[in-house]
């Protein structure tokens, strides 16, 4: 038996939200992989839950008219890496949910609980920074239309105002066309266990295939907040595709971040894990957008 | 307490049971249906114990809110006997190739190895351990519980393959 006092179950987005007016203290509860888990260690005792869970308009990936690919927040992680869009557009938002959990935990996860957590760990968070996911939020006003790039605000705090429900993440066609990414998770185990650190590196390169168009990386746990390698990635526009790029990029990408030490792991080894991954995930990335390092 | 009423397919027959809206899946499968080979473990999805296919797919019955079963296909080990209460080729494959020593997290695992003994593309050692790593087991040191998968897969396989032929 969970420790929760109501449970609202509501029929549709419309309902959730105004239950949530209704009951502003109630928590909505997704696949509840994190909830279930606060209320068993007592730290949500006697909250209040709406269950959007059934709400099958939240679940599913499509593409839109304009080419973004729509992904509504309640599709699970196992649906978002078997399904052929992700699989054939931006494989790698499937490979890095892939390294979720375990099986059992990427069929409840979802993506949406995974963002709207605000933590620095979430595998998904790099590679939709990484692929400047933009969010939709609805509340009973209206739809507010948010970047993914201002969403978090502090550990565990993203910009979702008090009657606001993430409906919908987007990854616009400029943003994944001719676009190949590379995500790495470090951590101790291969399964069942939270990133020391996650990189996720995508790259467009020029029609010539020897020079960067477009650069972005994106870390979870180099800095409290999932973050983009911003200034690294606009110097590296325009540069010629070699090993000069590849030890330029992974030296200056310190620049752009800031982690700490903790039990899992110290600063120094974080700072040393943020080359080495951006150095790893930058040679995969570029070999998979076709281009071709010192000739080889 | 609200009560809720929840009908769901269990091992195949439709049941309907009077919950409380507290209750997790693992809660009403043991307390309301008596099935007993669902183990509370850890109670927070992390050793799998508690594993149960819903719509054929593993899911952690600890972290899964009872009334979200309403209309769902659920199978427990309790589902794979037959009718006359003969066990399944897999979970004689778990005695057979000593995969299981105190037994706790027999059944978890025996229901995370069926999508993987029913899938049409075979997979190897490492990636029936990729699909097994929702489930902790502290006796046999997984070798001999990833032998009785294999060995199973491969059965099937073989059972596959006669069965289109003829």
């Amino acid at each position: 038996m969970y420790d929760f006092h109501d449970l609202y179950e509501p029929n549709s987005v419309q309902e959730a939200l105004q239950y949530k007016k209704q009951y502003p203290q109630a928590l909505f509860l997704a696949g509840g992989s994190d909830i279930f888990i606060k209320l068993r260690e007592g730290k949500l005792s006697g909250c209040d839950l709406i269950s959007i869970f059934a709400l099958d308009e939240l679940r599913g990936i499509c593409m839109e008219d304009d080419g973004s690919i729509l992904i509504r927040p309640l599709t699970s992680f196992t649906e978002v890496a078997m399904h052929p869009l992700i699989k054939k557009h931006i494989p790698v938002l499937g490979e890095a949910v892939e390294q979720i959990g375990g099986p059992q935990i990427r069929n409840i996860g979802t993506i949406g609980g995974n963002i709207c957590n605000g933590v620095t760990s979430a595998d998904s968070a790099s590679t939709l920074k990484a692929y400047d996911a933009v969010l939709e939020l609805t509340s009973l006003e209206g739809i507010r239309i948010l970047p993914y790039a201002a969403f978090n605000i502090s550990p565990g705090k993203v910009d979702l105002r008090p009657q606001e429900l993430l409906t919908g993440i987007r990854i616009p066609k400029a943003s994944w066309e001719h676009t190949y990414g590379h995500y790495i998770k470090y951590a101790m185990r291969k399964a069942m266990d939270i990133a020391t650190l996650g990189c996720s590196v995508n790259v467009r390169l020029a029609q010539d295939k020897q020079h960067v168009d477009r650069l972005r990386i994106a870390f979870g746990v180099a800095a409290p907040i999932p973050v983009r390698a911003v200034s690294v990635e606009s110097k590296a526009s325009g540069m010629k595709v070699d090993e000069q790029l590849i030890s330029f990029v992974s030296k200056n990408v310190l620049e752009d971040v800031m982690p700490r030490s903790s039990w899992r792991a110290s600063k120094e080894f974080r700072l040393h894990l943020i080359q080495e991954m951006t150095r790893r995930a930058l040679i995969a990335a570029i070999e998979k957008a076709g281009g071709k390092l010192n000739g080889n | 307490m609200a009560t809720k009423t929840v009908t769901c397919t269990v091992n195949g027959k439709e049941r309907s049971y009077e919950i409380d809206v507290r209750s997790s899946l693992s809660d009403m499968l043991r307390g309301n249906a008596g099935l007993q080979s669902i183990k509370h473990g850890c109670d927070v999805g992390e050793c799998g114990a508690c594993t149960v296919l819903i719509n054929g797919q593993p899911f952690n019955s600890c972290i899964y809110l009872a009334v979200w079963a309403q209309g769902k296909e659920i199978l427990t080990l309790e589902g794979l006997s037959d009718p006359k209460g003969a066990i399944s080729d897999i979970q004689q494959a778990f005695i057979d190739e000593g995969a299981v020593q105190c037994g706790f997290c027999t059944p978890g695992f025996i229901m995370s190895s069926i999508p993987i003994i029913e899938s049409e593309t075979p997979m190897d050692r490492s990636e029936i351990k990729r699909q097994i790593s929702g489930n902790l087991c502290r006796c046999t040191g997984y070798e001999k519980i990833v032998d009785a998968i294999e060995k199973t897969q491969k059965k099937r396989i073989e059972e596959r393959k006669q069965h289109t032929a003829n």
